[in-house]
């Protein structure tokens, strides 16, 4: 078996015993370490983020992108952070000063604390807290107040409406999507992310496909990217809640929102499609790191994808894709979950196996042909209401309309 | 047990301190030449009209009275799901009945123009 990242710890455990510290230390300094390690290991992903956003949102629009900086323009992202880091550092007139400065903190903090439950590999996590999923929901919640703060703070007109509108979407889609997060908790038994992935012998995107599209739509919108970016609608509100930030505080909510939207890939992953499994990934648990990030780039791509592909909703049709589709529909999967789940138990069907994710694909399916047909007769009758003829304003409306 | 926790406050502690090194830097390095027009807050170049933070429309609080609404409802689902398999046959018909009583509030929310952006 091998398995670098562990060894090391044994051999630092071992050396640091053998200068005589207790073992409540040890393991205190190793977990300093290892939470160190982890962060600037993410930190480190994120400025190359920068770069594989612009790289792929060029290829999107038919462009090279940055390719002068370094081999295929790299370095470009380091470059960024060194002009960000010079700029002027401007407060505008009547900002509340504390909080003005500690929302970019948060908008960064929050989405790096998101990385503690995430397992790395079968023998490489953060916390393997009984209440993951829990803290994931509670830790996305405080991301949010980082968002109204800056808006608040900043006395400015555009941030305020900007961070509403943030705050009203996030809330609204925060529903459909803890809803749907029960499914991977049904399935697995657990609120542990660890435990969840242990379980996924078989990728739970098998068994609950509707409950990832859900979680996946509900992901971007709590994001605020397109087609749910009504927060940095350009042409509205010029730039949102981040209108008066300048230099690296711009940078910091910048570098904040592309590294939410790889936790959420990573997220995704580790919910839907085993996390870090992989091929020899007993044999090689540090292999499962590299799974788990190609799972999440892939995920972030998908999620660029749909930004780069489609146009920005309005907010009345977004809420109402929220509450009146996705929440029921959320729940009537979970509760369908549940009661396949019960029978399939019932009739001798052991959870995890083969011919229960079949059977749980079957049951998706059929929500999902029922959600189709009812949408298909909704969307009838509102053709027919729009195509029956209208009444006339006045004659000489109708006398203009007929010639 | 609380040991679990050990890793998520070392991470916030390092998180928030990784930001506010970031904030900081861009404090220190980054020139100071404010002038009057540049630190008002920005309108479409314009001097802006009236406060920054003033009344918001109402149907923003609307959303967030009904996040929470459905939010300490689903806070419930959470534990269910994990000992669902142990609560077994009664687990499952509780928490039918219990979605029927969220679905009465959320028909007459629906029904009463509480989801309508208007």
């Amino acid at each position: 078996m091998f398995d670098p990242i562990n060894a090391i710890a044994q051999w630092l455990a071992k050396l640091l015993a053998g200068w005589g510290l207790s073992s409540g230390l040890v393991n205190l300094i190793l977990t300093l370490l290892g939470v160190v390690v982890v962060a600037s290991f993410v930190l480190i992903v994120d400025i190359f983020l920068v770069w594989v956003e612009r790289k792929v949102v060029a290829r999107f629009q038919d462009r090279l992108g940055p390719n002068r900086l370094g081999p295929f323009g790299l370095i470009q992202p380091l470059a960024d952070i060194i002009k960000l880091l010079i700029k002027e550092d401007i407060t505008p007139v009547g900002a509340d000063k504390v909080v003005y400065n500690l929302a970019p903190i948060l908008a960064l903090a929050t989405v790096l604390m998101l990385w503690a439950v995430i397992p790395f590999a079968p023998t490489m996590l953060g916390a393997d807290l009984n209440v993951g999923v829990l803290y994931i929901v509670a830790v996305g919640a405080v991301g949010t107040l980082g968002i109204i703060m800056a808006g608040w703070a900043s006395n400015n007109k555009y941030a305020l409406l900007g961070a509403m509108r943030t705050v009203a979407l996030t809330i609204a889609y925060e529903v459909p999507m803890v809803i749907s997060l029960l499914v991977p908790v049904i399935l697995a038994r657990s609120m542990s992310i660890h435990q969840i992935v242990n379980m996924q012998t078989i990728w739970y995107i098998v068994a609950a496909p509707l409950a990832a599209a859900i979680f996946l739509i509900s992901a971007i919108a709590e994001l605020g990217r397109a087609p749910f970016d009504l927060a940095e609608a350009e042409s509205e509100i010029v730039a949102g809640f981040h209108i008066e930030y300048t230099g690296m505080k711009f940078g910091l909510f910048y570098a904040g929102e592309l590294l939410h939207a790889l936790t959420m890939g990573a997220l995704f992953a580790s919910l839907f499609m085993g996390g870090w499994r992989g091929p020899f990934v007993e044999q090689a648990p540090i292999l499962g790191v590299l799974y788990l990030f190609l799972k999440a780039m892939f995920i972030y791509w998908v999620i660029m994808w749909v930004k780069y592909s489609l146009p920005r909703v309005r907010i009345d049709h977004m809420l109402n894709f929220n509450w009146k589709f996705l929440t029921p529909l959320a729940l009537a999967v979970v509760m369908l979950t549940a009661l396949a789940d019960k029978a399939l138990v019932e009739f001798g069907v052991s959870a995890g196996s083969l011919s229960y994710s079949l059977s749980m694909l079957a049951v998706n399916l059929l929500i999902g042909w029922i959600t189709l047909s009812l949408l298909r007769s909704y969307a009838r009758i509102e053709r027919r209401r729009v195509a029956a003829p209208r009444p006339a304003a006045s004659p000489e409306y109708s006398g203009v309309a007929k010639s | 047990m609380l040991f679990d926790y050990l890793p998520i406050i070392v991470l916030i502690i390092i998180s928030t301190g990784l930001a506010g090194i970031a904030v900081l830097l861009g404090h220190l390095l980054g020139p100071r030449r404010p002038t009057l027009r540049k630190s008002v807050p920005y309108e479409s170049g314009m001097r802006p009209i009236g406060p920054g933070a003033r009344r918001m429309p109402v149907r923003f609080y609307l959303i967030a009275v009904l996040f929470i609404l459905f939010d300490i409802e689903i806070i419930f689902f959470l534990p269910w799901a994990v000992v669902f398999k142990k609560l077994g046959l009664f687990g499952l018909v509780e928490m039918f009945i219990f979605i029927a009583i969220l679905l009465v509030g959320y028909v007459y929310a629906w029904k009463k123009g509480a989801l309508e952006w208007e």
